[in-house]
């Protein structure tokens, strides 16, 4: 706050930066949550900012619902050969195969709620005292409670009424055995902050959060990619339309827009202008006023 | 463009969430599916327009009570500046959170309830955030409905504000009469206080100029990792990682490390791939030393020409914040910046009355209790006082036994 003061992306970054250093500094066994999408390629490049020329001090953990986008995986897996980070994946095909969780039916049927449990068994399996994850606190407003430094119990929950008070940018990472903390170092970014971030940086991103066409089906009023595993009948049309992502996630929750977005100055005019939030495309918010309340409460990310 | 990050205090029911929610609705923040969960809800206000306070109120169990029980963050921007709000609760039991809220606020919004006036929770957020170093304040008088627009209501709460900033010590305060409900002042100037010349909310905290509460020549970089990647070709590579937390270095300055005392200079200041001149106050770097010197996560580089004080004992204020009472016999985890260490409290000095503001002499330190003690640290610390540089003079105190955050430390004096 003195004369010089910094512009709010490098202000942004530098905090980020700095909450990825706490990690490394805090905690034994730490890890990325990386689900392919822009705020954990975000993140990527902050760990690049933090640690380089050094290894990342964690490895990149994937929870994969099954339901991916190809275009997505792709990507990881491009981008795991050019950072030379090493990637566990937690497959919750297995916890299907195992008979952990069992797979819903019916129309709306999604892989989004089994991922927690696959998520808890990968950091129980690995012993992961640190998860960092990209969730931001503009996205939902359970999100916009929670803190940078977000303690689970060993059953993975958030108690929102217990919270730690955290003071400055000092983080607390004291935890019992068993116990893990949630990091968000992006807390404070905006979709559009993301978005004007990748920009600068030139960060590469998968391809569907740009303009494409696509088969879809109309569904609650939302454009659902048309794939094997979205359950689907009579009453579905599917139709080809240009459109893209602005969340992605498993297939059968995230839903497109309709957009002529080809090129990310596109993007960021489109979402400047945009009257819907991003979460608003994504079916599992839909649930209840409490969605994302009930699912942090019950370990989710 | 910059971040102006900002909180709103106020007792219950002042209309604090009402206001962040008019804030974000008039300045077209408020998306439209936000909207839509919003009419879809069963909380409305009495002539049936929707409650603007379930913006902010994000947990089941505050749009249950219809009160703020924890920190909400809201993001919104104008063309002039990005905003970070928190919007905190006011019941005595949360003030911790209310703490956790100020703690990184360069202004404070405090509301005043027009019926009311200055009230005991008006003064004990007052303290607090002159506690906290806040170094701007606005007083909203707010509900000016309920008072028929009246200027003799505002310029008498004007008034009875002015006394208690002079008593807890602050410096700059602004006041703004509105009525969150009805919007007047918020976003759009009131066509129903024509007597009122000030700016409104919204274009006053676009222009305000937030007051240093750092001072520039204190330049400080705690250490939080020291990256040595003992490759081949990086073999002697060693870059200490941290952020700047007040002040600048630039390459070739001279620094001190503390608590050591060792001496170098400034060789090379690296981010990834770019090798700036500078590293100015809150930015996050990499700096290179000439010299091989034992660093490590807690060590600090400062000015070698302007260096913070070092020392085991320190006298602070202390904000409590745990259920389970201050404990003067067990050792605490203190946490400075990235230094942790264990600590004692030594002896409490006294206890302020925050509802009266009068110091108390009690040996028992509750929950929210504030007050002087003195603490005695395993290890040095590389500090400065509070009042002078926020970025190193706070730490926080953790149970080593519940590993919570029990207490906020401002450094008041070296006891030594
Ligand atoms: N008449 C009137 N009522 C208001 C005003 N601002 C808030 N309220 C009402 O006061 C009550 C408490 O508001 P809320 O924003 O929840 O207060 P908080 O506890 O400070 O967050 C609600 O019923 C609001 O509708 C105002 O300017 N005028
Ligand atoms: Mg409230």
């Amino acid at each position: 706050m003195s004369k010089q003061q910094l512009d709010y992306l490098d202000e942004l970054e530098a905090e980020a930066i700095h909450i990825l250093r706490e990690v490394a500094g805090q905690f034994e066994k730490p890890a990325l949550l990386f689900s392919g999408g822009k705020d954990s390629i975000t993140l990527v490049r902050l760990a690049e900012k933090a640690f380089r020329p050094g290894k990342f001090p964690f490895p990149l953990v994937h929870i994969d619902t099954g339901h991916n986008f190809e275009e997505t995986i792709i990507y990881r897996d491009n981008m795991i050969k050019r950072i030379g980070e090493k990637l566990i994946v937690g497959y919750v095909q297995d916890d299907i195969d195992n008979g952990r969780v069992v797979e819903q039916k019916g129309k709306n049927a999604s892989r989004n709620q089994l991922q927690t449990v696959t998520l808890l068994n990968t950091i129980a399996k690995h012993q992961f005292d640190a998860c960092i994850g990209g969730a931001r606190r503009d996205e939902e407003k359970a999100r916009a409670k929670e803190r940078i430094f977000s303690v689970r119990d060993e059953f993975g929950q958030w108690d929102p009424k217990r919270q730690r008070p955290e003071l400055w940018n000092i983080y607390n990472g004291k935890i019992h055995k068993g116990e893990n903390v949630r990091v968000f170092p992006i807390s404070n970014w905006t979709e559009l902050d993301v978005w004007n971030y990748i920009r600068r940086e030139k960060i590469e991103l998968p391809t569907i959060y740009f303009a494409h066409e696509r088969d879809v089906i109309t569904r609650n009023g939302q454009l659902m990619a048309a794939s094997p595993f979205l359950n689907m009948d009579d009453e579905d049309v599917v139709e080809r339309r240009n459109v893209r992502f602005r969340t992605v996630g498993d297939m059968t929750c995230t839903a497109a827009v309709e957009s002529y977005a080809f090129e990310i100055d596109n993007i960021i005019d489109e979402i400047s202008a945009s009257r819907v939030s991003e979460r608003g495309a994504r079916m599992d918010d839909k649930v209840s006023e409490a969605a994302m309340e009930d699912r942090k409460k019950g370990g989710y990310f | 463009m910059n971040i102006l990050k900002f909180l709103t205090a106020g007792s219950v029911d002042d209309g604090k969430s009402t206001l962040i929610g008019r804030l974000l609705y008039d300045s077209g923040a408020i998306l439209v599916d936000q909207l839509e969960a919003l009419q879809r809800s069963n909380r409305k206000n009495d002539d049936g327009t929707i409650d603007l306070a379930i913006l902010t109120d994000g947990l089941k169990a505050e749009r249950e009570q219809g009160i703020t029980i924890d920190v909400a963050y809201k993001y919104f921007q104008t063309d002039k500046r990005k905003f970070i709000i928190a919007d905190t609760p006011g019941h005595i039991q949360y003030t911790r959170n209310m703490v956790t809220g100020a703690s990184n606020a360069g202004l404070a919004i405090i509301l005043i309830d027009a019926r009311k006036g200055v009230i005991e929770q008006t003064i004990r957020h007052s303290f607090l955030v002159s506690l906290l170093g806040l170094p701007q304040v606005v007083v909203c008088v707010n509900k000016m409905d309920m008072v028929d627009y009246e200027e003799d209501v505002f310029n008498k709460i004007v008034s009875d504000y002015k006394s208690l900033a002079a008593k807890v010590g602050l410096k700059n305060v602004a006041y703004i009469p509105v009525s969150a409900l009805k919007g007047d002042n918020i976003v759009h100037a009131s066509e129903r206080m024509p007597w009122f010349k000030g700016n409104s909310l919204l274009p006053y905290l676009e222009t305000v100029e937030i007051p240093a509460d750092t001072l520039t020549e204190h330049a400080r970089f705690p250490v939080q990792w020291v990256i040595r990647p003992q490759t081949e070709e990086l073999h002697d590579y060693r870059g200490y990682a941290g952020r700047v937390s007040s002040g600048s270095f630039r390459v070739n300055d001279k620094v001190t490390v503390l608590p050591s005392g060792f001496t170098s200079t400034i060789s090379k200041i690296e981010l990834l791939d770019s090798e700036p001149e500078a590293a100015i106050s809150g930015m996050s770097v990499t700096i290179h030393l000439e010299d091989e010197i034992d660093i490590s996560r807690g060590d600090t580089l400062v000015s070698a020409k302007n260096k913070p004080q070092v020392s085991q004992q320190i006298e602070a204020d202390l904000c409590w914040m745990d259920t389970k009472p201050l404990d003067t016999t067990h050792t605490y985890f203190l946490q400075h910046n990235s230094k942790l260490t264990r600590c004692r409290i030594q002896e409490i000095l006294y206890k302020v009355n925050i509802n009266t503001l009068e110091q108390e002499f009690d040996e028992d330190f509750k929950l929210n209790d504030i007050g002087r003690i003195v603490i005695k640290t395993a290890d040095p610390l590389a500090f400065d006082l509070y009042q002078d540089n926020k970025a190193n003079g706070g730490a926080i105190l953790i149970d080593s036994r519940t590993n919570v955050t029990v207490g906020a430390l401002m450094f008041r004096a070296n006891a030594e």
